[in-house]
């Protein structure tokens, strides 16, 4: 078979519309072990980050987090949690070791903008606002988050794109999610499964840096845009 | 008003203090101006009095209460406070600026964009403006809602620390003399860090000159202090111009203005050529009734009617609040040796160098 008339069989098998192998059921599986993971990393992190970088600490312990996930192969935190993770009692094919290797992929850039973003409002405008009586949880809330918003969920943006991009290696363990085309794909020399996996799997991630950019841009607050003079946020992200 | 006995700080990581054993009263009402050498401490004294920086010892009384034992935003939200980096929140309007305190203090809106409104006539802002974002402000617009802010829940004292530091000259002159002037019908307690003599001595009701290491060197009437150095070290700091620098503490209409070579536009060549001789000048000075209009070179005059000539403006104006000092600087840049008083346009005098001269002397 030539691919394109391996791509015509592929689009066209009932396999590929319903069931537990269909592309409804695997992009939804992709989705939604991107969003947990995303989820998670952020809950675990962002509280620390936000309060290392209101105490103006941290910022060495960001670029070390930043540089160790730079350094982590996604698919050695993979692999090594799958392996403990069955030891301990995980099933095979269920989505804990990816989880976990997506959480630790998602965090340092959540954690390191988060800190940076805050420790990169003024330091006048925080001393003033201290002057003017507000609150350390005051401070917080109105100056130190809203002018690092952006640079906050930049940080979303880069985790979600990279979480999108790694949750194709769930297939290598036994799990599902747009990985498995790819995956099977090769197994079975089949273009046309390979190609459509490796194609939603890009359009997904697209969408996500779409989606999370324009929601980037649009949450600086009025005032502090890009182009404003004067705009703390619009500093280097890391 | 306040008090701060034995006040000292000494940084972590550092053996010398930068403020030794402070002690000094500052009278309700007051403008107290800091100076000193930079690394002196003066600044560090200031940010102790709201607690930005605590204390390592000491006591601070504000209004009769001791400062370290009230919860320190309770304690900050009673005194204004201003820096010479403004420090205005970016992602708010100049107006929610403003209103922070009071809006902390939990006032309602309307009395909140009252009491804006008000605000912004006394430190003379547009009410434009209100809805603006700082940066859409010139620095010297930013200063003037900083101190607006300060001012907002009109506490008793202001806290001002090189407030018109990072304004240019011009600028910084006419928020000098605005607020020399708002203090004087305010009547804050007012504790003000500066390294610039000049606007101590101008702004001050006493000068507190600090010698490295927060030590009181010499705390008076600037007048006093300039007449009397209490040491070698205050004498050196105040530099070899004590003469000049009396000038600051004097204002422009404090000297005797002139009216100088000036006409209306309606006065004939042979008027304009009888003013010219009495002053002795080769230019004439315009007037729109008292509306100041410029100046014409003294050849032009009687080749046609006055109102016709194309006046040109003068280089140098003074507003009659601005000190002598800044007089003095203007009249000596002004080709003709004379400065113009202006307020809003309304023409008030001239003033020549031997007006000043003879303040100087006196």
């Amino acid at each position: 078979m030539t691919f394109w008339e391996e791509l015509e069989a592929f689009l066209t098998a009932p396999d590929t519309w319903s069931g537990p192998d269909s592309i409804p059921t695997r992009l939804w599986e992709h989705v939604w072990i991107s969003v947990v993971a995303v989820l998670v990393a952020s809950i675990l992190v962002l509280p620390l980050a936000v309060w290392l970088g209101h105490i103006r600490r941290g910022s060495g312990v960001a670029s070390t987090v930043v540089n160790i996930g730079r350094a982590l192969p996604s698919f050695g935190i993979l692999a090594i949690s799958f392996l403990v993770l069955v030891q301990m009692g995980a099933g095979v094919g269920e989505p804990w070791a990816v989880l976990v290797a997506l959480i630790a992929l998602a965090a340092p850039p959540l954690f390191t903008n988060t800190v940076t973003g805050i420790q990169s409002v003024e330091a006048w405008t925080v001393e003033a606002a201290r002057g003017m009586g507000l609150t350390g949880k005051e401070v917080l809330s109105s100056v130190e988050i809203p002018l690092s918003t952006p640079l906050i969920v930049e940080g979303l943006r880069i985790a979600t794109v990279q979480v999108i991009a790694t949750a194709t290696l769930g297939a290598l363990v036994a799990w599902g999610g747009l990985g498995r085309y790819i995956v099977d794909g090769f197994a079975r020399q089949d273009m046309g499964r390979l190609i459509v996996g490796a194609v939603l799997v890009g359009l997904l991630a697209i969408v996500a840096e779409l989606g999370l950019g324009a929601l980037q841009r649009g949450s600086a607050p009025k005032g502090a845009r890009r182009g404003d003079v004067g705009n703390p946020a619009q500093r280097s992200t890391v | 008003m306040i008090r701060l006995e034995n006040l000292r700080k000494v940084f972590s990581g550092s053996t010398r203090p930068a403020v030794t054993d402070l002690t000094m009263d500052i009278a309700r009402g007051e403008c107290v101006t800091l100076i000193g050498p930079s690394g002196c401490g003066k600044t560090t004294t200031l940010k102790m009095i709201n607690r930005i920086i605590e204390p390592t010892s000491g006591q601070i009384t504000v209004d009769g209460r001791n400062a370290m034992a009230i919860p320190v935003h309770e304690l900050r939200r009673s005194i204004g406070y201003v820096i010479q980096q403004i420090g205005l929140f970016p992602h708010r309007t100049i107006a929610q600026n403003i209103g922070t305190v009071p809006s902390l203090l939990g006032w309602d809106d309307t009395r909140i964009a009252d009491r804006v409104e008000e605000l912004v006539e006394t430190v003379g802002l547009d009410h434009e403006m209100l809805g603006r974002y700082p940066s859409e402000l010139s620095g010297g617009q930013q200063q003037r809602v900083g101190v607006a802010r300060a001012l907002a829940a009109d506490p008793p004292v202001l806290l001002m620390d090189e407030p018109f530091g990072a304004v240019d000259p011009i600028v910084r002159n006419r928020l000098q003399a605005e607020f020399h002037e708002l203090q004087d019908s305010l009547g804050k307690t007012v504790v003000f860090v500066t390294h610039d003599v000049d606007e101590a001595i101008f702004l001050g009701n006493r000068m507190a000159i600090l010698e490295m290491g927060g030590i009181l060197a010499q705390y008076d009437a600037p007048e006093k202090i300039l007449a009397e150095p209490a040491s070698m070290f205050v004498e050196r700091f105040l530099g070899g111009e004590r003469g000049l620098k009396r000038l600051s503490l004097l204002a422009v209409i404090d000297a005797g203005l002139e009216r100088g070579p000036f006409v209306d536009v309606t006065a004939g060549p042979e008027e304009a050529r009888r003013v010219m001789e009495a002053n002795a000048v080769d230019w004439l000075g315009l007037l729109d009734g008292d509306r100041l209009l410029g100046w014409v070179d003294g050849s032009r005059v009687g080749s046609s009617q006055l109102r016709d000539l194309e006046p040109r403006s003068f280089l140098v104006t003074l507003d009659s609040r601005d000190s002598l000092r800044t007089a003095l600087d203007a009249v000596v840049t002004s080709h003709a040796r004379v400065a113009v008083v202006v307020d809003d346009g309304i023409y008030r005098g001239m003033l020549d160098l031997e007006a000043i001269a003879g303040e100087v002397t006196e």
